[in-house]
Formats: C-alpha cells, structure tokens, sequence
C-alpha cells in the first residue's frame, strides 16, 4: 500500500522533471537533460506499475481507490477535491501513457540530438505526461478538465516547437484554437452535470444516475456536450482538422500526443462517462455516427496523401473513430482496447516514419522514397509489423481490437439497419486502412529508389531510435493476445479485467425491459438470442473484415508493385474524385470560407474599426482630452500673482460664509 | 456702568478686517500688504477678545496670545523676506515678483 496511499508521486515525477529541465537544462549538456527526462518518465513507469501491483490486491470494494489530498474550492454546494483514483481504466491508462510515454521519450534522445532547445522539449514533453496522467487518474470531472486543457496546452506548444516556421506556428494555433471550440461544449456539459448532480465527483455521478431515475433529455444533453469535448480532442468530424496540420511539430510529438496518448482522451472520456451515455441511446447514436463516418471519412483522404506523416495522421482520425464507433454501440472495452493497441502500433509507425525522415534527411514526400528495405532493415520490419496490426491482419494486436469493434456493431447491428450501415462502413473503411497503410510501407521501402543517392546519406537510426521501435513493434504482435482466448470460445481477458468499471453503474439489461413491456413474449433466457434470417446473414458476416483487410492489402501490393503506372491512369481518368480527396474534400477551404473570413472580417470592420478604435479608444482618449482641456483652462489660475490668489481666497471664504448661513438658516 | 453690546466690537472687528483684505489685495507696496495682514490679525484678536469678555471665558484670550506670537514669527520671517526682495529686485512692488508664473 506504499503508492496506492501516495498516488499523486506519479504525477509528480514528471512534473518535476519538467520544472527542473524547464528552469535549468539550457545550462546543462544534453546528457543531463536526457537523464532528467528520462529518468523521470521511467520512475513514473515504474511507481505506475508498482501502484498497479499494489491494486491488483485490493478487495473489490474497495476499487475505485480514490485519494483525496486536499480541498481545492468551495463555493456553496460546489466542492471539488484535489482527488485522484485507480480503477481498472486507470490502471489500462495508466500503463499505457507511462510505458509508451518512457519509450518516445529515449527514442527523442536520438531523434531531437541535433535540434536547438532541446531542454525545452523535454521540458514540454515531460509536462506533457503530467497533465496526460491527471487526465486519466482524476477522480472528479473537475481535476480531469485540468489535464484536459492542460496537454491541450502542450500540445500546443510542441506543435509550435519550431516556432521560427509560419507554418509550425500556425499549425499550433489551429490545434488550440480547434479543441477550444469542442472545450466550450465540454465546459458547459460540466457545467450541466453540477447542475443535475450536485457533484462532479465521478463516484457520487455514477451512484446518482444509476440510483434515482433522470429524465433521459438531460442526460442526453450532457452526454453531447460531453462528446463534443472529445470530438475536439480526439479530431472527429467536423472538428478533425487540426490534428493533420498537427504534423508540423516533431515527429516524436506526433506519436506521443497525436497518436498515442492525448486525443485518444476524448474516447478515454467517454468511456470513462459510460453510466451516463448507457443511459443517453440518442448520444449513444450521435457517438457511433460520428465515430463511423469519421472512420471512413478519413480513410478515403488517406489513400492519395503523399506526406509519410499526413497518411498517418490521417489514419489516426480514422482509428479513433472506431473508438468512437466502439463506445457508440456500448463496447467500451473494445474501444479502450483498440486506445490501447492504437498506441502501441500507431505510435510504432510514427516513430518509424520518423527513423524514415530521419534516414532521408528530412524527406517526408513518400513518392521520393522507395526501396528503402535493405538500407534499413529494423525501420522497415518494426514498420512492416505495425501496419500488419492496423490492418487487422489476424495474428497481430490490431486484428484483436479492431475485430472486437466490428463484432461489438454487428451484434449491435441486428434489427438496427442505421448500426448496420456504420458496420458496413467500418469494414469498408478496414480495407481502406489496409490499402493505404500497405500503400504507404510499398511506396517507402519496395521498389526502385526514386531519391537521389548521392544526395541523401541514408543510413539506419541510432540504438536508442531503434530499440523502442523493436520493443513497440513487440507490442504490436503481442498486446493484442488478451483477447486471444475468444477466438477458439474462451473469453477475451481484456474485457473481463476492464467489466467492473462498465457493468457496475450499467442500466438494467433492456431485454429485460421489453419483456416488461411486452409481457406476451416468452421469458428468453439470458445468453440466448432468436434465430432469423437477419441473424442468420450477420452471423456469416463474421470473418468479412478480415477478408476485406487481407484484399486492400492485394489492392495496395497490385497497383504499387505490380503495376505501378496504373495509380497514375486512375488519378487521371478518375480525376474529379481524385483532386476532391487529394484535397482532404476541400473542408480546410470550406471552413476558411464560412467561418474564419467571416469572422476575420467581422473581427476589422466592426470589433477593429468600430468598436475598438471608436467606442473604446473613444472613451480612453476622451477622458484624456476632458482632463488635458480642463486642466489648460484651469491653469490660468495659476498666475503666479498673489494678489489675485488672495483674491481667490476671499471670494471662498465670503461663498463658504454665504454656504454656512444659508445652511444654518435652513436648518432652523 | 452701561456695557457697550458686542455687536458693536465684532462690528469694529468686521470694518478692520474688511479694511485688510481690501489693502491687501488692492495694493502693490509688499510692505502695505504686511500691514494689511497684520491689520487682518488683529481684527480677529479683536474679535476674540470680546467674545472672551461677553461670555466671561478665558479661552478667547487664550487664542489671542497665540496669535500675537504667531505674528510676531511671522513679522521675523516676513521682514527678513522683504529685506532680500528689496535688495534683489531694488522694488516692492508685488506684480515684479513673478518668477513662478506662467
């Protein structure tokens, strides 16, 4: 029980080490900033995996372990406590974030060595991980908002790490200012919890909602504003647009922040909310709609990007959309279980496509690549595992989650034609990922160089870029196998592990319900479902996503491969469609034209010219101008002549006399 | 013996210090305005003492010894300014003395 009682150390290791690099790396080499940064990202690990330990032996009622520390504010009934717990959930995080957090931050050491303010980014990096690990071991949705914004602000400022570069710059402006819009959603649904609940404790939320009935508009009405939170964070239709201009910043940033950990917060928070969306089926149709097409969605727009990074980012969007898809159909495990397998193989191909870049010498352009396999064997089989697991192809971690998604919607999907269609769309959008992904690992490391090899000094990373990859590629084959059992119908470990925290709250089995409803159906006993012809198909519908994975990964290897000129004749028969994906469907543009000129222009010619310049400097400048006019006027006083000072004295005296008369005879 | 009614010094007292203030800001001469002033202090001691004298307290004579010695100070002071006015500007005429204006 030594870390379960002090759980605010593993927040306060990394805390530290950003404080002590942010305050005095700049005057340290850079082996005592790697020591510090490191260092302390790794005993974080480590105390996280010793609290996990520890919480393995705990009775289960006593899990949530929640921590109180101390009283932040009070304010009438509004009282929120610095509090921080370990539930299973955490616990998945908690690992997680630590584990593949410590893992970017050695692959950094190698990768940022030659890049000016270092100390800073380990500075940032490490602040990073503080505000990731109060994300996700808060205990009260307030304290949660705090790491909230705080990897936003992160996120930020390591996007905008080379802030020299308008772009980079930019980038970082959009990703805050994008998430903000979703923030205000996620405020006022704080906001509106208080309201309903009187608390924002998640305990005293959940025992709530699962004790007193509440009318389902308002639960559903948090239930989107929460979402709308995630759908900033987590870059979800329509908010996604920030996390691909995201790939300004540092190629380990993108893997840690904007792959790994930070927006995968918006489907950790949803799921983490489960008692009040299980509650809310209309939010729960919002979050799989969105979830699914945004899966699709961004699928389509990665099969023409030429950017190495851009495909991947892409990919990312369209990942947590199956999170989204996962959550939306009540399979919250399933979406905490592709979070968790997304980091390992997501983060895997970030930091492979940044040994890539780093190998070409800054080259992101994929079509000046190619043939890349002999010249760096680790980059190119660690890469070549993680996108077998993106894939789904069986055997790998990703084949595990994403198959438990796609099984999680077509169980949901019967007698649902509207769950179906978003089914049918997260397979398609499977094979989309296979295609882009085989497209991408074809492009970069098959065929003929297309770079120029006297220029480019290609050459394999150091030891400490390569030993996380092959450590995150293990993890990608093997981080998948809890659910292994369930394929030969044993049970899927992961989600038994993760049950208390989704079934404790859970509203009553709606079968029962429509057996209360419907008193004339036969009781059905549990575990037992009826056979139609719907099922029948559905049922047959088991295997296809791996059939449609295994048949975008031919699509990729034929048109990349075999033919490679064919890519070229469809992009221009095909050349409408073509442009309209190359150009991520014009929605930059589209946004650009509805809301940010308008706004621009609203913004100089009313609140600029007319507010600003006229009715605020207006009142400031006048006050001055009253003050200036009044003073010239009243310093003709001001002669220098006493005769007429005493002049002045005694027209006072004789008015003040008049004054006091006149009051003294009023008084009487 | 008929006592002569208050009214009558404070009257006096009124016209004398009337008198002051006119002098003082009519004329030029630096040492008919010291006058002026002086007048202006003693019309007010006059004052306080009748009131002394009418309500039979002490407390108004009090006040008076007080600004006889004030004036006294303040006839030091004063006069030792006139001196070096005199000497710099070779004038007492007050409108001469205008440094500080604007």
């Amino acid at each position: 029980m030594l870390l379960l009682d002090h759980l605010w150390i593993i927040l306060a290791l990394p805390l530290a080490g950003a404080a002590i690099n942010g305050l005095f790396g700049k005057r340290w080499p850079q082996s005592v900033v790697n020591s510090v940064a490191v260092g302390s990202v790794s005993l974080a690990f480590l105390a996280a995996a010793e609290t996990v330990r520890e919480f393995c032996a705990l009775a289960p009622d006593q899990i949530p372990f929640v921590g109180n520390y101390f009283t932040w504010m009070v304010a009438g009934p509004f009282r929120v406590n610095f509090a921080l717990q370990v539930d299973q959930l955490t616990v998945v995080m908690l690992l997680t974030v630590t584990f593949v957090g410590m893992l970017i931050h050695i692959y950094s050491t190698g990768y940022m060595a030659h890049e000016g303010g270092y100390y800073r980014f380990f500075s940032y990096l490490n602040l990073f991980m503080f505000f990731m690990l109060t994300l996700v071991m808060a205990a009260n949705l307030i304290v949660m908002f705090v790491g909230w914004e705080g990897v936003g602000l992160c996120s930020y400022l390591l996007i905008g790490f080379w802030f020299l570069k308008k772009s980079a710059a930019d980038a970082g402006k959009k990703a805050f200012i994008v998430t903000r819009i979703g923030d205000l959603g996620f405020t006022v649904g704080i906001l509106l919890v208080f309201a309903v609940f009187q608390s924002v404790d998640f305990g005293t939320i959940f025992r709530d909602v699962s004790q007193n009935p509440r009318s389902e508009a308002v639960l559903t009405a948090i239930c989107i504003l929460l979402f709308t939170g995630a759908i900033g964070k987590s870059a979800q239709l329509p908010l996604y647009v920030w996390l691909p201009d995201a790939m300004e910043g540092p190629t380990p940033v993108s893997a840690l922040i904007h792959a790994a950990t930070m927006v995968t917060a918006g489907v950790y928070m949803v799921a983490r909310m489960n008692p009040l969306f299980s509650r809310a089926p209309v939010a729960m149709l919002v979050v799989a709609i969105v979830g699914a097409v945004t899966a699709f969605y961004s699928a389509t727009i990665g099969l023409v990007q030429t950017d190495i990074k851009k495909v991947l980012a892409y990919s990312t969007v369209s990942q947590l959309g199956y999170m989204f898809l996962a959550c939306g159909v009540g399979a919250y495990a399933a979406g905490i279980f592709h979070l968790m397998t997304h980091a390992f193989f997501k983060g895997l191909l970030f930091l492979a496509a940044g040994s890539v870049i780093h190998a070409m010498g800054g080259e992101q352009d994929m079509f000046k690549m190619g043939g890349l396999r002999e010249r760096i064997p680790v980059t190119y089989w660690t890469m070549l595992i993680a996108t077998l697991a993106i894939a789904g192809i069986p055997g790998f971690a990703g084949f595990f989650s994403k198959d438990a998604i796609l099984e999680a919607a077509r169980v949901a999907s019967h007698g649902n034609s509207t769950i179906f269609i978003l089914w049918l769309l997260g397979v398609v959008g499977a094979g989309l990922t296979s295609f882009y992904m085989f497209r991408l690992v074809f492009l970069t490391f098959f065929g003929k160089p297309r770079y120029d090899e006297h220029k480019a000094h290609v050459h394999e990373s150091p030891k400490n870029m390569t030993v996380p990859l092959m450590i995150l590629a293990f993890l990608s084959i093997f981080g998948g196998w809890f659910a292994a059992p369930k394929l030969i119908g044993g049970i899927d470990h992961f989600e038994k592990f993760l049950s208390p925290v989704f079934s404790a709250y859970a509203p009553r089995v709606a079968q029962e319900e429509i057996r209360v409803v419907n008193p004339a159906l036969p009781p059905v006993p549990p575990g037992y479902s009826e056979p139609s012809a719907g099922m029948e198909l559905l049922k047959a519908l088991t295997g296809v996503p791996v059939i449609v994975a295994v048949l975008g990964l031919l699509a990729a290897w034929w048109l990349y491969i075999k033919s490679p000129d064919t890519p070229k004749r469809w992009a221009q028969s095909l050349r409408g469609l073509y442009l309209l994906l190359l150009n991520k469907y014009y929605v930059d543009e589209i946004y650009a034209a509805l809301i940010v000129r308008p706004l621009l222009w609203i913004s100089t010619n009313v609140l600029w010219h007319v507010v600003d310049e006229g009715a605020i400097d207006g009142v400031v400048n006048g006050t001055a101008r009253v003050a200036r006019e009044s003073g010239s006027e009243l310093r003709q006083l001001q002669s220098g002549n006493e005769r007429s000072y005493a002049t002045w004295v005694v027209i006072g005296a004789v008015g003040f006399t008049v004054l006091l008369l006149v009051l003294l005879g009023g008084m009487r | 013996m008929s006592a002569i009614p208050i009214s009558w010094y404070l009257v006096l007292s009124a016209v004398l210090f009337g008198l002051g203030v006119v002098a003082f800001v009519f004329k030029r001469n630096v040492i008919t305005i010291f006058m002026s002033i002086e007048l202006m202090l003693n019309a007010v001691n006059l004052a306080f003492v009748a009131f002394a004298r009418a309500r039979n307290a002490l407390d108004g004579l009090v006040f008076v010894f007080f600004v006889i010695v004030v004036a006294a100070a303040e006839a030091a002071v004063g006069l030792a300014i006139v001196i070096m006015l005199a000497q710099h500007r070779e004038s007492l005429n007050v409108e001469r003395v205008n440094l500080l204006k604007l």
